[in-house]
């Protein structure tokens, strides 16, 4: 796996837009975004109503995740191309959700919906119609995915990133500064884990900084390539980003994002936490 | 929730007393700019969140105490000013030139 076979730049994205065979999809936690412009053709995925499950806090299970996709238009040979806002967090959740059910082309359009307006590049607001498909899912790959246990269980051994603000980390705040506050019971981190914030892997226009940057990035912040790794942040969807730079961008064998993130791990009772820098 | 709420409107439901709301609107030409990408940098220049203004050019964080920087990108154009934000309402205007 490298750069080109998961990164796509705008300019590619906007010159296969329709082309058969891919299927653009915006994701976003507020599809409003989506609703007042899209790209030419993309369908959208809404993070909570489509991706999570109604009621358990869980992801939607296989059937749920063939019925979605199936509805949307989307076949198992089609080439799966994400974008959306927010720096590319759920549109990157969205990838590491399509590879835990074991879609094999999943690309990120590099920047996502923020470079593609900073270039005022061509926005649609027609509605999109697919024609429903039979989309079959794989049984979850849980290689990508951790759960509390192990997270608990890889405090000193492996590899744990946070890769929340370092105010979030510190135990300062409990959620990003656009949000109120407000989450889990406890405030601070994982004990063990490293800080690197998801925004030092991206550049302000939203694109991923270069693999040279990157690599230079997690070593320097002495996370041991020997080691399996867990990523986490809130609820995980910016530590996908960080997931898809570790494991897709840079190659890193057994990296999982650990989706219950601080909201479960800080409310766990019984469990260490450390604050400060 | 993780990405950002509507920005702009009322502050109903938000606790002034121990909430540190940063916010304020994105200028250009002495018409508010929508859509502009609003970036809260933290004392070491340190991202901290993004927002996207709204259709009146609003944006809204929720930060602590502290010194802050504001910086919005737009097609437009960029601009950028320090914020020393206290418990409650800090109130800004971002001018891009």
């Amino acid at each position: 796996m490298s750069r080109n076979d998961v990164l796509v730049t705008a300019d590619w994205a906007q010159e296969n837009l329709g082309k058969p065979g891919l299927v653009f999809v915006e994701v976003d936690e507020d599809t409003s975004a989506y609703d007042k412009g899209h790209l030419e053709g993309a369908v959208k995925l809404d993070w909570k109503t489509d991706l999570q499950d109604p009621e358990a806090r869980d992801f939607v299970d296989r059937e749920g995740f063939s019925a979605l996709l199936s509805a949307k238009g989307i076949s198992n040979d089609d080439t799966v191309v994400l974008y959306g806002g927010n720096n590319n967090w759920f549109a990157a959740y969205a990838y590491w959700y399509f590879k835990v059910y074991g879609h094999r082309d999943v690309k990120l359009i590099d920047g996502g919906r923020k470079k593609w307006e900073l270039d005022s590049r061509p926005l649609s607001s027609d509605v999109v119609e697919r024609p429903a498909t039979q989309y079959s899912a794989a049984e979850p790959d849980t290689s990508i995915r951790a759960f509390r246990d192990e997270v608990v269980a890889a405090i000193g051994t492996q590899n744990l990133v946070d890769v929340r603000s370092p105010d979030e980390f510190a135990g300062k705040l409990t959620a990003p500064a656009h949000l109120p506050q407000e989450g889990a019971q406890r405030a601070g981190h994982i004990p063990t884990a490293v800080n690197v914030p998801w925004s030092k892997a991206a550049n302000e226009d939203g694109t991923f900084k270069s693999d040279e940057e990157l690599a230079k990035l997690y070593a320097e912040a002495g996370l041991d390539e020997g080691k399996n790794t867990i990523a986490y942040c809130r609820i995980g969807e910016r530590s996908s980003h960080t997931w898809f730079v570790l494991r897709e961008l840079l190659g890193h064998e057994n990296v999982k994002n650990y989706d219950g993130s601080w909201t479960e791990y800080g409310s766990l009772v019984g469990v260490p936490i450390a604050k400060g820098a | 929730m993780c990405g950002a709420p509507a920005q702009g409107g009322t502050l109903a439901g938000v606790d002034l007393a121990t909430q540190t709301v940063i916010q304020g609107s994105v200028w250009h030409d002495g018409t508010p700019v929508a859509g502009a990408y609003v970036r809260l940098l933290d004392a070491t220049d340190e991202f901290t969140a993004e927002v996207v203004t709204s259709p009146e050019g609003e944006f809204r964080f929720f930060a602590a105490p502290g010194t802050w920087t504001l910086r919005s990108l737009s097609p437009i154009g960029r601009a950028e000013r320090s914020v020393a934000a206290d418990v409650g309402l800090n109130e800004t205007t971002l001018a891009i030139a």
